[in-house]
């Protein structure tokens, strides 16, 4: 017998006898209450992110605002993000956009100073943006190595909870749950952040 | 190590040692307070905490009861989406096939993110003895690996670390492990997390393989699920061309849906945040890596047998036990001897060895002092059970292994005796009054084997006059 045969025997005589368990319906998720924006913007700014919120077609402008403040000369853009972002992020005088096809070395990665992207879903209540690796946002490394990252979140894409959030989401896609800039307590559980991703994260939500 | 610190002494000596170590009790102290309120402000945020709870308890319960279909589903649904699945039954044989996985990749260095099943199974040694390093990326683990000590907290393992201690050690060891830490590096932990970017990042660059383990795993769906806070999880689950995960096989979830529950239940609970800085989930191999899911039962399917115990399996590793725990705040980590300290240990160490194993079949191990001792390192206060996300009745386990492990004949003696003079009232009497005569000759300290009682407890007075004979004295029926 092998161990997949044998730890499948020892499962089923362990629990032989056990009386069955129902598995419980999924909750009802608590409805929307139209503060979701509000409340997201909040939430991201607690984990000490840089949060601004504007009306649809002023993020451009906000944009390179973002970059010429951050002083970044060389800012990657994946593949499929909108346009007017990608010109926003060409207008920030003196930057150097960097593309991501043919794929880049993690040590190219390792060079660039930001990323700007946009995201799969933000969820209201905790503060999370999640990314997909679909369009406009880049396989997951794009989001790691460089040490700031900018990310465009639409209204639409605003989740209240988890449970809407994980409902929405396709689980074959390999996923990114981003609660604020990288962080670690582990030294006397001072909060730092930043220790391997981004130090920095920026979120501009459209209304 | 293998599940348990090498000839690791039982836990009172352990906790006395500790006890005397006042650091470690101003850190603990510090660390465990500080959790503790953040955990109660974002667990009072949710109205519905209770029956979040309920819920993780019974998708726990139904996941166990079904382990075996379950499981099945996991390693089809993983090798669909062109991941190869491993089962080991023991840790040398999940050793044995994480080291072969690393050699035919013919790399000798490998990255790892935190992982509990891999230091449950001494993965490090394992591995360093066919030649192969690995390197831990965690900040903590980072401080415990360079430091050459043990864990000590299941969230914050160097928690028995200053920042000047921990400076002290970057200094001295980093350098034999890759780049060296600044020379003038302050013990500011913002330097400090500088320096373990720096020293980490090379690493992360040059790394081919990746071990890690997992929160969960789904069933349905084959993703696999890593939270952390640092980043360094991505790092090993992105970069490197190989992934290997090893999983104990309790990590399963049925549904995709179920996350819901657990990724509300777990942040708060271990880190006291509402979400922690990363979550990350894959299905197979994503974004052209290789994956490989090793699915370790090392003495998981023994607890499962037991009804009682088999609990402990609910257990997502939040820690919120250890931060309530009196015991834990006083001794730390390491008192527990094993990679699972604090309330969790207590019940899990000793199960995961097999003392509640009724035949002598427990694999040659038999049942360590440490193991035996483990039961007992409670006060059977209750505030671990009220603090656990998915309601393991702490208490309940510790009590009933209390009554499996082997018991010294001299208290299975007295207890007989106690039993036999309680039993009937006239008994009880004479062995009162005989007693208040003989209360000159008590000494303050039990000779034999009482002594380890008297070590830590004083012996009570005993009155002259029994309250019974008092209430017949006084008449006290006939007032
Ligand atoms: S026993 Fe409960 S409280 Fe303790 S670590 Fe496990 S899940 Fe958390």
């Amino acid at each position: 017998m092998n161990s997949r045969e044998r730890i499948l025997a020892r499962i089923r005589t362990a629990v032989a006898g056990a009386p069955q368990v129902p598995l419980v319906p999924s909750r009802p998720a608590a409805a929307a209450t139209g503060r979701e924006i509000g409340l997201f913007a909040e939430r991201v700014a607690d984990y000490r992110a840089v949060v601004h919120v504007v009306d649809p077609g002023k993020e451009d402008a906000v944009i390179t605002e973002a970059l010429a403040r951050r002083g970044a000369r060389r800012v990657v853009v994946p593949g499929g993000l909108p346009q007017e972002w990608e010109r926003a992020v060409r207008d920030h005088p003196g930057c150097e956009v960097v593309t991501d096809d043919p794929p880049l070395s993690a040590a190219e990665l390792d060079a660039v100073d930001g990323v700007v992207t946009g995201c799969a879903a933000g969820v209201a209540e905790t503060g999370t943006i999640v990314l997909d690796a679909g369009p406009g946002q880049g396989r997951r490394a794009l989001t790691l190595m460089p040490d700031y990252h900018l990310c465009l979140v639409r209204a639409g894409q605003i989740v209240a909870g988890v449970p809407q959030a994980v409902a929405a989401l396709d689980p074959a896609r390999p996923l990114t749950w981003i609660s604020g800039p990288s962080a670690t307590s582990d030294i006397e559980l001072d909060r730092v952040e930043g220790v391997h991703g981004p130090r920095t994260l920026e979120v501009i939500v459209i209304r | 190590m293998s599940g348990t610190f090498l000839g690791m002494p039982a836990f009172p000596g352990n906790a006395a040692a500790a006890v005397r170590d006042s650091q470690l009790r101003f850190n603990l102290h510090k660390a465990t307070r500080t959790i503790r309120g953040k955990r109660a402000a974002v667990v009072g945020e949710l109205p519905d905490w209770g029956e979040l709870r309920a819920a993780g308890k019974e998708i726990k319960d139904h996941t166990l009861r079904n382990l075996d279909r379950y499981l099945l589903q996991l390693e089809e649904a993983v090798t669909r989406a062109g991941g190869r699945v491993h089962w080991a039954a023991d840790a040398a044989e999940a050793n044995r096939i994480v080291a072969e996985l690393v050699e035919a990749t013919g790399e000798t260095k490998v990255v790892k993110v935190k992982s509990m099943a891999t230091q449950e199974i001494g993965l490090n040694e394992a591995l360093a003895e066919r030649g192969v390093t690995a390197y831990e990326t965690d900040l903590a683990e980072l401080i415990v690996q360079l430091g050459d000590d043990w864990p000590s907290h299941i969230l914050v393992p160097a928690i028995h670390r200053n920042r000047s201690e921990i400076r002290e050690i970057f200094r001295e060891k980093m350098a034999e492990w890759g780049r060296a830490a600044p020379e003038d590096l302050t013990d500011e932990p913002r330097a400090l997390a500088e320096a373990a970017r720096l020293h980490l990042r090379e690493r992360f660059l040059s790394s081919k393989v990746a071990i890690s383990g997992a929160n969960f795993m789904i069933a349905e769906t084959g993703t696999l699920v890593v939270l952390e806070s640092e980043g360094n999880g991505r790092m090993c689950l992105t970069l490197p061309e190989t992934l290997i995960s090893v999983v104990g096989i309790e990590k399963l979830l049925p549904r995709w849906q179920d996350l819901e529950v657990f990724l509300q239940l777990l942040p708060r609970s271990s880190t006291g945040e509402r979400m922690n800085p990363y979550t990350s989930t894959w299905t197979g191999a994503a974004e052209g890596q290789e994956f490989h899911l090793v699915l370790l039962d090392n003495g998981r399917t023994d607890v499962l047998a037991d009804e009682v115990g088999r609990q402990a399996l609910r257990c997502i590793r939040c820690s919120a036990c250890l931060n309530v725990c009196p015991v834990y705040e006083r001794v730390g980590g390491h008192a527990y001897g094993s990679v699972y300290p604090g309330p969790i240990g207590a019940i899990l160490t000793p199960q995961l060895h097999g003392m509640t194993r009724a035949t002598p079949a427990s694999h040659g191990r038999g049942i360590s002092e440490l193991d035996a001792s483990l039961p007992y390192a409670s006060s059977l206060c209750g505030a671990c059970f009220e603090a656990c996300p998915v309601a393991i009745d702490i208490p309940e386990v510790l009590v009933h292994l209390r009554a499996k492990a082997p018991h010294p004949r001299s208290e299975r003696l007295a207890m007989r005796a106690a039993g036999w003079i309680f039993d009937r009232p006239v008994r009880l009497a004479r062995t009162q009054r005989f007693g208040g005569r003989l209360r000159r000759f008590v000494p303050g300290r039990l000779p034999g084997p009482g002594a380890a009682w008297t070590d830590t407890r004083d012996i009570p007075d005993i009155p002259a006059e029994s309250f019974r004979d008092w209430w017949d004295r006084t008449e006290g029926s006939t007032r």
